[in-house]
């Protein structure tokens, strides 16, 4: 099976016309399906042209409907990002994966706050997040396609290359992989660690997860209590940030350890305390996950 | 980024909420004229730098008559102020803020914050003012009163109502209260920020509900959207190397170790130095060279690194997935020359084109040093830091 997106699945595209959105839907055209996935492009002005032989629509609401696209992925600029986010919620889709960066958090707030009291029930993945993929299917994302390799490891991460290099050290081992998730580094997202946590456990393709954190927040422990109870599978995890000073912002926005709180530290001991086999040394995230199977 | 006391009192003014009388002053006649004009008889003399803990450092005094604000004023204006924020060199001042005394009865807290978990807005209230609220919140987690406001609605007369009597404001002044912190809510959401805090937030003798000290960062990503808060932002108070790099779009913090590192992406950055650490030396910077790094950024993140004397050796640690390779290695070799590197350089390339990126550095004739993986990159640069007389 794998987890969120087959070969079944069709992918609408918003922003497909901007320089990043052609440049990515080219890349994720030429993977695996992707040439029958990727069926529709969003422009509110350009509805009736095409992008390289893909319908260009003017909402996601009649891409849907002529396409059957059930997913979209989002490159739209920070500006009109959680605009996008919001139109494919609207449009009742199963998942929306929003690949911009540097949406204004308030913006987040507002589109999180709309989906939950509308209980809307479109999954969101990101935003600021490398994408999803699964492996010979189809990858919807920024994410090298080449690097992975088709098994049954999950791995979930807040990060882009740190996620990339945790996926080629499985496959450097002969791991493959079920899907990789990107969840993304901003404050205010979507799927949390503990939400593909749950699918990799129902999913019977998946036999173990790699589970990356940073500092900044508390998802990391959130999802490892969750697993000390529920997991059925072995997790193992890093976390990125033990050397990070309190109060800088690494790069992520979510990346920052604020009144004391959201230590690697912190993040790694309680994870420990749940069962999940840690690293400290990220350049054997791979080797641990091989130690559990 | 970052504000001063003075400009979030003039921000948190515009939204009702009331603040001593006070005039920003950059010289010690500045101060002068501003005690004429403020009047009365107790003045504060108040160091305007971004970090915390200003008071203990020494940064805040009580003046009495003129002479002792002008005393103050000269001590302060140009020290290096060291509080627990800044680090041991301290930071200089340049800038006071001069304000009336106040009657104060009473030292509350409020501070709000975006709440990750509800994906809420969160006000934090306490009836212990003028403290490190970090300290209270981890000694007595029960004097602290939270509120996650609806973003719809805002904060509601109810919700501070209720806050405010929790935190022993006196019912005659409630009013008073609820509209320091529906002022303060609204500033927040406002004006997109990431932190905006009263410590201490006053009850007077009168009963009037004050703002005494004040705080606010903003979010980055909503920058472009307030002009009028990105005219206030104060380079003298962030870092060289940060500004620089952030000219050029790079992602850069100074950090205190010796080696610097250039990575592509935030969490594989901080696992870099994470590996360093490992290998038993310190990082010397975080750097994000971002997705689509060009030569030229390569080349202005080389020379930022090679600008902070402490550099002993340099890692580079690439994951080339859409951006390839060789494009990186024809990067480095083009700023290594250019720089005239005089520090080991240790580069670890993986992903798209990595047999052509290692030929493009050997054939370069630089003595740069590559490494197969993380471990083995971090382990030679720590080695080179060590053998390198710089």
């Amino acid at each position: 099976m794998s987890i969120l997106i087959d070969k079944d699945t069709r992918v609408v595209t918003q922003g497909i016309t901007g320089k990043t959105g052609q440049f990515h839907t080219r890349m994720c055209r030429e993977y695996a399906n992707g040439r029958n996935c990727f069926v529709a492009g969003v422009h509110p002005k350009k509805a009736g042209e095409d992008f390289e032989g893909i319908p260009i629509f003017a909402t996601v609401k009649d891409a849907k409907a002529k396409t059957g696209a059930t997913v979209s992925v989002i490159y739209v600029p920070p500006a009109g990002a959680a605009g996008a986010i919001w139109e494919a919620v609207e449009a009742d889709l199963d998942l929306v994966i929003c690949i911009t960066e540097g949406i204004p958090v308030r913006d987040m707030i507002e589109v999180r706050d709309r989906m939950r009291k509308q209980k809307r029930r479109t999954v969101l993945v990101g935003p600021n997040c490398p994408g999803v993929i699964t492996p010979d299917e189809i990858k919807i994302g920024i994410m090298p396609g080449h690097i992975h390799k088709k098994g049954r490891i999950g791995v979930v991460s807040r990060s882009g290359t740190l996620t990339y290099e945790a996926v080629g050290q499985l496959t450097e081992i002969g791991l493959g992989q079920s899907s990789a998730v990107g969840i993304g580094g901003d404050p205010v997202n979507g799927m949390k660690h503990i939400d593909v946590l749950k699918l990799f456990n129902d999913d019977p393709e998946t036999d173990a997860v790699v589970m990356i954190g940073e500092i900044g927040g508390s998802d990391e422990e959130t999802a490892a209590l969750w697993a000390k109870d529920n997991m059925k599978k072995p997790v193992v995890g890093f976390i990125a940030g033990v050397t990070a000073p309190p109060g800088k912002r690494m790069g992520h926005a979510g990346a920052i350890i604020s009144g004391g709180q959201g230590t690697a530290q912190e993040k790694l001991a309680v994870m420990e305390s749940c069962g999940i086999k840690v690293t400290k040394n990220p350049a054997e995230m791979g080797k641990l996950l091989k130690s559990v199977l | 980024m970052k504000i001063h006391e003075y400009q979030a009192k003039e921000v948190l003014r515009k939204y009702g909420v009331p603040t001593p009388q006070g005039i920003p002053c950059f010289s010690v006649e500045e101060a002068e004229d501003a005690v004429r004009k403020l009047g009365g008889k107790v003045w504060v003399v108040k160091a305007q730098i971004h970090a915390g803990g200003r008071g203990k450092g020494g940064g805040v005094k009580v003046a009495k008559s003129p002479e002792e604000v002008k005393t103050w004023a000269s001590k302060i204006l140009g020290m290096q102020l060291v509080t627990h924020q800044t680090g041991p060199e301290g930071q200089k001042v340049r800038r006071l803020l001069i304000e009336e005394g106040a009657d104060i009865q009473k030292e509350l807290y409020v501070g709000i914050v975006v709440d990750r978990v509800t994906q809420k807005v969160c006000v934090m209230a306490s009836s212990e003012g003028g403290m490190d609220i970090e300290e209270v919140a981890a000694k007595t987690p029960e004097k602290i009163h939270k509120v996650f406001i609806d973003p719809e609605r805002g904060l509601t007369d109810a919700e501070a109502d209720d806050i405010a009597a929790k935190i022993g404001i006196p019912a005659a002044s409630i009013a008073k209260a609820r509209a320091v912190l529906q002022g303060l809510a609204r500033a927040f959401w406002d004006s997109d920020a990431s932190l905006a805090e009263i410590n201490p937030l006053i009850l007077t003798g009168s009963g009037d509900v004050i703002a005494l000290d004040a705080k606010m960062n903003f979010d980055d990503n909503a920058l472009a959207r307030h002009p009028e808060i990105t005219a206030m932002r104060d380079l003298d108070e962030e870092d060289p190397f940060e500004i620089e790099a952030s000219k050029h779009d790079l992602s850069y913090i100074s950090l205190d170790g010796n080696i610097g590192c250039m990575v592509n992406g935030a969490g594989l950055a901080m696992a870099t130095m994470d590996t360093i650490k490992l290998y038993g030396a310190e990082p010397a910077n975080f750097l994000d060279v971002g997705g689509g790094a060009t030569a030229d950024k390569v080349t202005a993140a080389f020379k930022i690194m090679l600008s902070n004397k402490k550099v002993k050796a340099i890692l580079v640690n690439i994951f080339g997935g859409i951006m390839k390779c060789d494009t990186i290695a024809t990067g480095i070799v083009s700023a290594a020359r250019e720089v005239k590197l005089g520090v080991p350089l240790v580069v670890r390339m993986k992903g798209t084109n990595e047999d052509i990126g290692r030929k493009i550095l050997s054939d370069s004739g630089l003595p740069i040093i590559t490494a197969d993986n993380m471990a083995q990159a971090a382990e030679r640069v720590v080695a080179a830091a060590k053998g390198a007389g710089r």
